[in-house]
C-alpha cells in the first residue's frame, strides 16, 4: 500500500472519526438550545435568554455546569456497572454515525480523496440496527446498578419498549433494502437517484412504521415512559448526576440525530435534492446561493426589528435576501450560481431534511401526552409489527409481479 | 427458577406528581398496583386549634391557608358561616361581587388543575397555556385585594371595599377571550387519542361508591350524582343565577375532565349574569366593631372548586370561637383514591390523583 492510499484509507477516516466525536456533542448542545427555543415558542414563553445574546451561550454554560457538578454514586450502588452504564449507552450511539453519508460525491483536499462518510459498509443498515440495539444494555445496567426502585422500573420499561420496537424498526427497513437491492447506506441513496423516486412514496407504510418505532426507540415523547418524570421521577437515570448524566443525555440526542439521518437516507433520498428533473429548479441545487442572502437578510431585518419591536423588518429583510439570491442564481455573475459544489449542496439538502425530522421530534414533545406502558406495548405488537411485516410481504409480491421499480 | 416478589415503593412526600406532600405506599407487582395506602398529615398546621385562640376576624387569613389554590372559596365559606351565626343580612352588591370572585376563583383553580393534570400525563404545553389565563385572573385578584394567592378578600358582613374602577371591564375582557383559549386546551386534549387512552375507563368510581365515601364536587358529579351545593343549598344569592350542573356517566378520569371543562364554561356564564345585573349600593352590612356572635353553633357549606367545603363553628358568645371544624373536600375525596386505583398501573395513579384534584393544605389543615 503506497503512502497516498494509506492516508486516504486510514488517516482520513481516523480524522473524520475524531471530528465526528468532537463536533456531534457540540451540535447536540445547540440542538438542545433549539429544542428549548422551539418549545418555548410553542408554549408562549421566552426560553433561555440570559447567558449570551438570546441565550446563545446557554448550552456552553450547561456543559460547564454538568462537567463541574459533583458526580455522586449512591452508597449501595454497584460502582463498576454504575460507571460503565453511561459509557455503554453513549458509545454505540456515536458509533452509529460511522455509516451516515452526508453527501454523495467524494472530493479532493490537497490531492487526497475525501469521502463525505466515514465508512460505506455493504451491510450499513444492518450495522445500524445492530449497534443501536446495544444501547439498551447501558440503560438496563444503569437502572439496575443504581439500586433504586424508580431506576429499576424505568430500566425495565425501557428494555421492554426497546426490544418490542426493534422488530418493526427492522422490518420497516427491509422494504427499503429490497427496493434498493442493497443494505449499504450510500447505495440506497444512489438507488433512489436512479429509480427516480424517493422510497417514501412506495414505502409510505414502512416510513410511518419506521418513524413511530424510531421515536419509541429513542425514548422520546410520546413514548418517553422510561424517564416519565411525573411517574418515575427520572426513570433509569434518577440517581445519575454530573458528567455521567450528561453522557446519557448525549446518547439520547445522538440517537435522535442518527434516527433522523436514517429516515432521510432510507426514505427521503439522503443528499438528493427534490425534483431533480425540473430544470427551472436547478438553481436550488446550490442551495447556499439562495439561502445565504435569505438567512442573512432575515437576520439583519430581525436585528433592526428588535429596536422597533416588530417582526415586519425580518420578513422584508428575508424577502429582499431571497430576491438577491434569486437574482444571483438567475444572472449567474462569474458563474457563481452554476458553480457545482456537490458536497456543499448535498450536505445542504441532507441537513435540511434531518433538521425537519429533528423539528418533528420537538413538535411531538410540545403536543402529545405520554402513552401508558400497556398501551405502548399494544401499539407495538398489535399495530406496528403486523403492519411492517405486511409491508414487507406486499413489497415482495409487487416486486415479483412488476419487477424492481 | 426465578424468584419473584412484590415491590414496595414510596411515592412521595417528595414526588413531582403527588401534588404537594401526599405520600403513597404502593405494593407493586411489576407495574400493577396490589395495594395502596395514602399517608397524609405532612402539611398539618393545626388551623382548627389555632382558630380557638383568634378573634373571628383573625381567623379569615387562616382559612386562606387551607385550600391555597382556591382561597376565596374558603373566605366565602367562613364569612358565610359567621354571618349565618350572627344573622347578618349581606347587601346584594356584596353578594354579587362575592359570586364573581368565587367563580373567578373556580376558573383559576380548575385551570391549575387542568395544567397539572395534563403535565402528569406528559402533555406539558397545556400547563403553560392554562397558566397564561390563570395569570390574568390572579392580576384581577391583585387589583381587587392586593394579593395573588392568600387573598383575605372578604370581611364578615360583606367586603372591605368596592371593586376598583374599571375592574368589571377587565373581567368582561377576560370573559371575551377565555372561550377561545379554552378551545386551545381542548384541541390538545379532548379528542387526543393518547389522552383518551390514558383517561377513559381509568380510575372508575361508581355513583354508589362515591356516595358511600362521601365524595363531593366534580368527582361526584362525574359519577352521575346531581349534587352541587350551589343548587342544593344556595348561598350568597346563587339561587338567582341560571347555570347547569354538568354530569358525567362513567365516573372515570375522562368524565371528571369533561365535567370540569364544562364547569369552566358555566362559571363564565354565572359571572356574565352577575356583571349584567350588578346591583348598586353598599358592600358591607352594619357590623359591630367587635364581632361577638351569640352562643350557639352553625354549619355552613359552600361549593369550592374541590367539592363540598363545610365550616362548623361553636360559639359561646365570646370574641373567640369555642371550636372550629372544617370539612375539607380534599380529605374526603382522597379516601376514595385506593378504591379508584385498585388493580391499576403506576401510570394510572398519577392520572387519578390529578383527576381528584386534591390540595394537601386543605386535606391536612
Amino acid at each position: 500500500m503506497d503512502q497516498k492510499a494509506l492516508i486516504e484509507q486510514v488517516a482520513i477516516p481516523i480524522l473524520q472519526v475524531l471530528i465526528a466525536v468532537a463536533v456531534v456533542p457540540l451540535l447536540i448542545l445547540y440542538l438542545q438550545l433549539v429544542e428549548r427555543k422551539v418549545l418555548g415558542f410553542m408554549q408562549v414563553r421566552l426560553a433561555p435568554r440570559r447567558v449570551g445574546w438570546h441565550g446563545l451561550l446557554q448550552p456552553i454554560a450547561d456543559a460547564v455546569k454538568l462537567m463541574t457538578k459533583e458526580d455522586t454514586i449512591p452508597a449501595k450502588a454497584d460502582r463498576f456497572l454504575f460507571t460503565l452504564a453511561p459509557i455503554v449507552t453513549v458509545a454505540p450511539a456515536l458509533a452509529a454515525l460511522a455509516v451516515i453519508p452526508i453527501a454523495g460525491t467524494p472530493f479532493e483536499v490537497l490531492g487526497y480523496q475525501v469521502r463525505p462518510w466515514i465508512s460505506d459498509l455493504n451491510i450499513g443498515i444492518v450495522y445500524l440496527l445492530a449497534i443501536s440495539s446495544l444501547g439498551i444494555y447501558g440503560i438496563i445496567l444503569g437502572g439496575w446498578s443504581s439500586n433504586s426502585k424508580y431506576s429499576m422500573l424505568g430500566a425495565l420499561r425501557s428494555s421492554a419498549q426497546m426490544i418490542s420496537y426493534e422488530v418493526p424498526l427492522g422490518f420497516a427497513l427491509i422494504g427499503v433494502m429490497m427496493l434498493a437491492g442493497s443494505a449499504s447506506t450510500v447505495s440506497i441513496v444512489e438507488a433512489q437517484r436512479s429509480s427516480g423516486w424517493w422510497y417514501v412514496l412506495p414505502q409510505i407504510v414502512g416510513f410511518f412504521c419506521y418513524f413511530i418505532s424510531a421515536v419509541a426507540e429513542t425514548n422520546r415523547v410520546p413514548f418517553d415512559l422510561p424517564e416519565a418524570e411525573s411517574e418515575l421521577v427520572a426513570g433509569f437515570h434518577t440517581e445519575y448526576s454530573g458528567m455521567k448524566f450528561a453522557l446519557f443525555f448525549l446518547a439520547e440526542y445522538t440517537n435522535m440525530i442518527v434516527v433522523s439521518s436514517i429516515v432521510t437516507i432510507a426514505f427521503f433520498g439522503g443528499w438528493l435534492r427534490p425534483f431533480p428533473n425540473v430544470e427551472a429548479l436547478s438553481w436550488v441545487e446550490n442551495g447556499w446561493v439562495f439561502a445565504t442572502p435569505l438567512v442573512l437578510g432575515a437576520f439583519l431585518g430581525w436585528l433592526a426589528g428588535q429596536r422597533l419591536g416588530s417582526l415586519n423588518p425580518m420578513i422584508v429583510g428575508g424577502a429582499l435576501g431571497a430576491l438577491l439570491g434569486f437574482g444571483i442564481a438567475v444572472a449567474d455573475p462569474g458563474g457563481i450560481a452554476s458553480m457545482q459544489v456537490p458536497v456543499l449542496s448535498g450536505a445542504f439538502w441532507f441537513t435540511l431534511k434531518v433538521s425537519f425530522f429533528l423539528f418533528a421530534y420537538i413538535w411531538f414533545r410540545g403536543t402529545y401526552p405520554r402513552y401508558r406502558y400497556d398501551q405502548l406495548m399494544q401499539l407495538g405488537w398489535k399495530w406496528l409489527i403486523p403492519l411492517s411485516v405486511g409491508n414487507v410481504i406486499v413489497t415482495g409480491l409487487v416486486m415479483l409481479l412488476v419487477g424492481r421499480p | 427458577m426465578f424468584r419473584t416478589e412484590e415491590m414496595e415503593i414510596n411515592m412521595g412526600p417528595q414526588h413531582p406528581s403527588t401534588h404537594g406532600v401526599l405520600r403513597l405506599k404502593l405494593q407493586l407487582d411489576g407495574e400493577q398496583i396490589k395495594e395502596m395506602r395514602p399517608v397524609i398529615g405532612y402539611l398539618h398546621r393545626g388551623v382548627e386549634k389555632l382558630s380557638e385562640h383568634r378573634t373571628y376576624a383573625m381567623i379569615e387569613p387562616l382559612t386562606d391557608r387551607l385550600d391555597y389554590v382556591a382561597a376565596i372559596s374558603e373566605n366565602l365559606g367562613y364569612c358565610g358561616a359567621v354571618e349565618k351565626l350572627m344573622g347578618l343580612q349581606i347587601p346584594p352588591r356584596a353578594q354579587s361581587i362575592r359570586v364573581v370572585l368565587a367563580e373567578l376563583q373556580r376558573i383559576a383553580s380548575h385551570l391549575l388543575w387542568l395544567g397539572t393534570h395534563a403535565l402528569d400525563l406528559g402533555a406539558m404545553t397545556v400547563f403553560f397555556y392554562t397558566f397564561r389565563e390563570r395569570e390574568i385572573i390572579l392580576d384581577l385578584f391583585e387589583a381587587f385585594c392586593g394579593a395573588r394567592l392568600t387573598y383575605n378578600s372578604m370581611r364578615i358582613g360583606g367586603l372591605l371595599e368596592d371593586v376598583p374602577r374599571g375592574w368589571f371591564e377587565r373581567v368582561r375582557h377576560f370573559l371575551k377571550i377565555f372561550p377561545g383559549r379554552m378551545k386551545e386546551y381542548e384541541d390538545l386534549l379532548t379528542v387526543n387519542r393518547i389522552f383518551l387512552g390514558r383517561t377513559k375507563g381509568v380510575g372508575v368510581l361508581s355513583a354508589a361508591d362515591a356516595i358511600a365515601y362521601g365524595v363531593s364536587g366534580p368527582p361526584l358529579r362525574a359519577s352521575g350524582v346531581n349534587y352541587d351545593v350551589r343548587k342544593a343549598l344556595p348561598y350568597s344569592s346563587y339561587d338567582q343565577f341560571e347555570f347547569d350542573v354538568p354530569l358525567g356517566s362513567h365516573g372515570d378520569t375522562y368524565d371528571r375532565y369533561l365535567v370540569r371543562m364544562e364547569e369552566l364554561r358555566q362559571s363564565c356564564r354565572i359571572i356574565r349574569q352577575a356583571l349584567d345585573r350588578m346591583p348598586d349600593g353598599e358592600v358591607r352590612a352594619k357590623v359591630p366593631k367587635y364581632i361577638k356572635p351569640p352562643a350557639g353553633e352553625v354549619y355552613h357549606v359552600v361549593e369550592s372548586p374541590r367539592g363540598e367545603q363545610g365550616f362548623y363553628i361553636v360559639s359561646t358568645g365570646g370574641e373567640m370561637p369555642y371550636r372550629v371544624r372544617f370539612r375539607a373536600p380534599s380529605f374526603v375525596n382522597l379516601q376514595a383514591l385506593p378504591l379508584m386505583c385498585r388493580a391499576g398501573l403506576v401510570a394510572d395513579v398519577v392520572a387519578v390523583i390529578g383527576s381528584i384534584d386534591i390540595v394537601l393544605g386543605d386535606c391536612d389543615r
